[in-house]
């Protein structure tokens, strides 16, 4: 699913990681500044990695030798980010609807199944400012999901939120990742998560892979 | 008091349509190169830079003048533009209109390119992780979230571009019902024996045209800086 190997430097810090994963959902873990959220760049396009190659469900997105660099609106890889990053002069189904209709879809029935699945039907019309954190998520993960997705990275979907709120969005996360039928790269530091998530477990530090676990 | 000359009307409208014109013109391109100025890197950015603010700091004189000699009838420019689109300039009040719109242009871009600097460059990738390009990014996502910064640099290059006299008595002259927008006109009135009466009237529908626009500007960012935080 995953095939990584990339080179760069960002200022002082080296990122140098190479890892493969055949599981519909890999974990990728460190402690922060170990280098996770620059891989998460990199898969989706928004980091052009120096050298090495980037190849997701068997497709190069980046290869620097083939001097493949996938724009990141053509990569088809949707990312949940750490903060939201939710569109705040959209509505809540505007924010939905943006990466949908993009992709050339209606507001049509798996948008209701998404919107259900994640409990957010009540907050279709309101505005990002007016949703606590992990309303803010669910809507963030329904935004990626609808947006047609070839793979999903999930940039610590959680370590904005405190306990109750975590308790609150991991059952969707859950469920939504246990029907995964495309490539998962779940970023977390909290071993809980993972552990109950993922099949693969990548663990970095310093810029570089120090183990990989298979479950 | 304030019985207004037919002269006078004119010269309040043709205050106002020629600033809004050249406003409006100008508007696209102040964009484009805001947009430039605040997020490309390129040689010669410091150059680009300088000459959008020239009109600032140069004096309106040496503007107008350097109008005329690039826009008037046997200018590269001007006489390219009259044989290919018909469109003169010179003593016309399209010229008065490229005056003000040069004029304007310097608090315009200034204005945007602070907004465009200040929005949140993470939104745009968001924007594109989810399959927007970088145009649909810029239309759907950077210029609303600029909207507020664009209105008031809109605000400014008009309230400029209203009180615009050097450059434009230099480059088009001063031909009522043509060229001779506010100020112009008020400059008449003080030259002449017997103007002081309309030459207050027109100073005081320049002082309410820029009060409303300053309270329009105000009231109009706010609303959009409450619809974009929700």
């Amino acid at each position: 699913m995953f095939d990584i190997s990339i080179t760069t430097s960002l200022g002082d810090f080296k990122l140098d990681v190479s890892f493969k994963s055949e599981s519909m959902v890999t974990a990728l873990s460190g402690p922060s500044g170990s280098g996770k959220s620059s891989v998460v760049a990199a898969i989706a396009g928004l980091l052009k990695p120096a050298r090495g190659k980037i190849v997701v469900n068997g497709r190069a997105l980046f290869d620097s030798a083939a001097r493949i660099d996938i724009p990141a609106q053509k990569r088809g890889v949707r990312v949940v980010f750490q903060e939201s990053r939710l569109f705040p002069h959209f509505t809540v189904a505007q924010n939905l609807m943006f990466g949908r209709w993009l992709a050339g879809k209606t507001r049509d029935r798996q948008f209701d199944e998404v919107v259900s699945l994640l409990g957010i039907e009540p907050l279709l019309a309101r505005r990002p400012r007016k949703l606590s954190g992990g309303e803010r998520q669910r809507v963030a993960i329904g935004r990626a999901l609808l947006a047609e997705p070839q793979a999903l990275l999930l940039d610590e979907p959680l370590a904005s939120l405190d306990a109750g709120r975590k308790e609150e969005i991991i059952p969707y996360l859950t469920r939504l990742v246990a029907n995964a039928k495309i490539p998962v790269l779940y970023v977390s530091h909290a071993r809980d998560e993972i552990e109950r998530l993922a099949q693969t477990i990548v663990k970095i530090d310093g810029g570089r892979v120090i183990e990989v676990e298979r479950r | 008091m304030f019985n207004f000359s037919a002269e006078e009307i004119d010269a309040i409208r043709l205050s106002l349509w020629v600033a809004s014109i050249g406003i409006a013109a100008s508007l696209p391109f102040g964009l484009l190169i805001a947009y430039v100025l605040a997020r490309k890197r390129f040689p010669g950015k410091l150059l680009l830079d300088g000459l959008v603010h020239m009109p600032l700091v140069l004096p309106p004189v040496v503007t107008g003048y350097i109008l005329l000699l690039l826009f008037g009838r046997k200018g590269p420019i001007g006489a390219f533009l009259e044989q290919t689109f018909g469109l003169v300039f010179s003593f016309r009040w399209t010229g008065a209109a490229l005056a003000a719109a040069v004029m304007g242009f310097p608090l315009m871009v200034r204005a945007i390119r602070l907004s465009l600097e200040s929005t949140d460059r993470r939104l745009e990738d968001a924007s594109r992780t989810l399959g927007a390009n970088g145009l649909t990014t810029f239309f759907f996502i950077t210029l609303p979230l600029a909207l507020p910064g664009i209105i008031a640099g809109l605000v400014l290059a008009f309230a400029k571009a209203l009180g615009e006299f050097g450059a434009t008595i230099t480059f088009v002259s001063n031909i009522p019902g043509e060229t001779r927008t506010l100020p112009t006109a008020i400059y008449t009135f003080t030259q002449v024996p017997g103007g002081d009466a309309g030459a207050f009237r027109l100073a005081a529908v320049a002082v309410v045209i820029a009060l409303v626009a300053l309270v329009l500007s105000e009231l109009l960012a706010r609303r959009t800086a409450a619809r974009i935080d929700g």
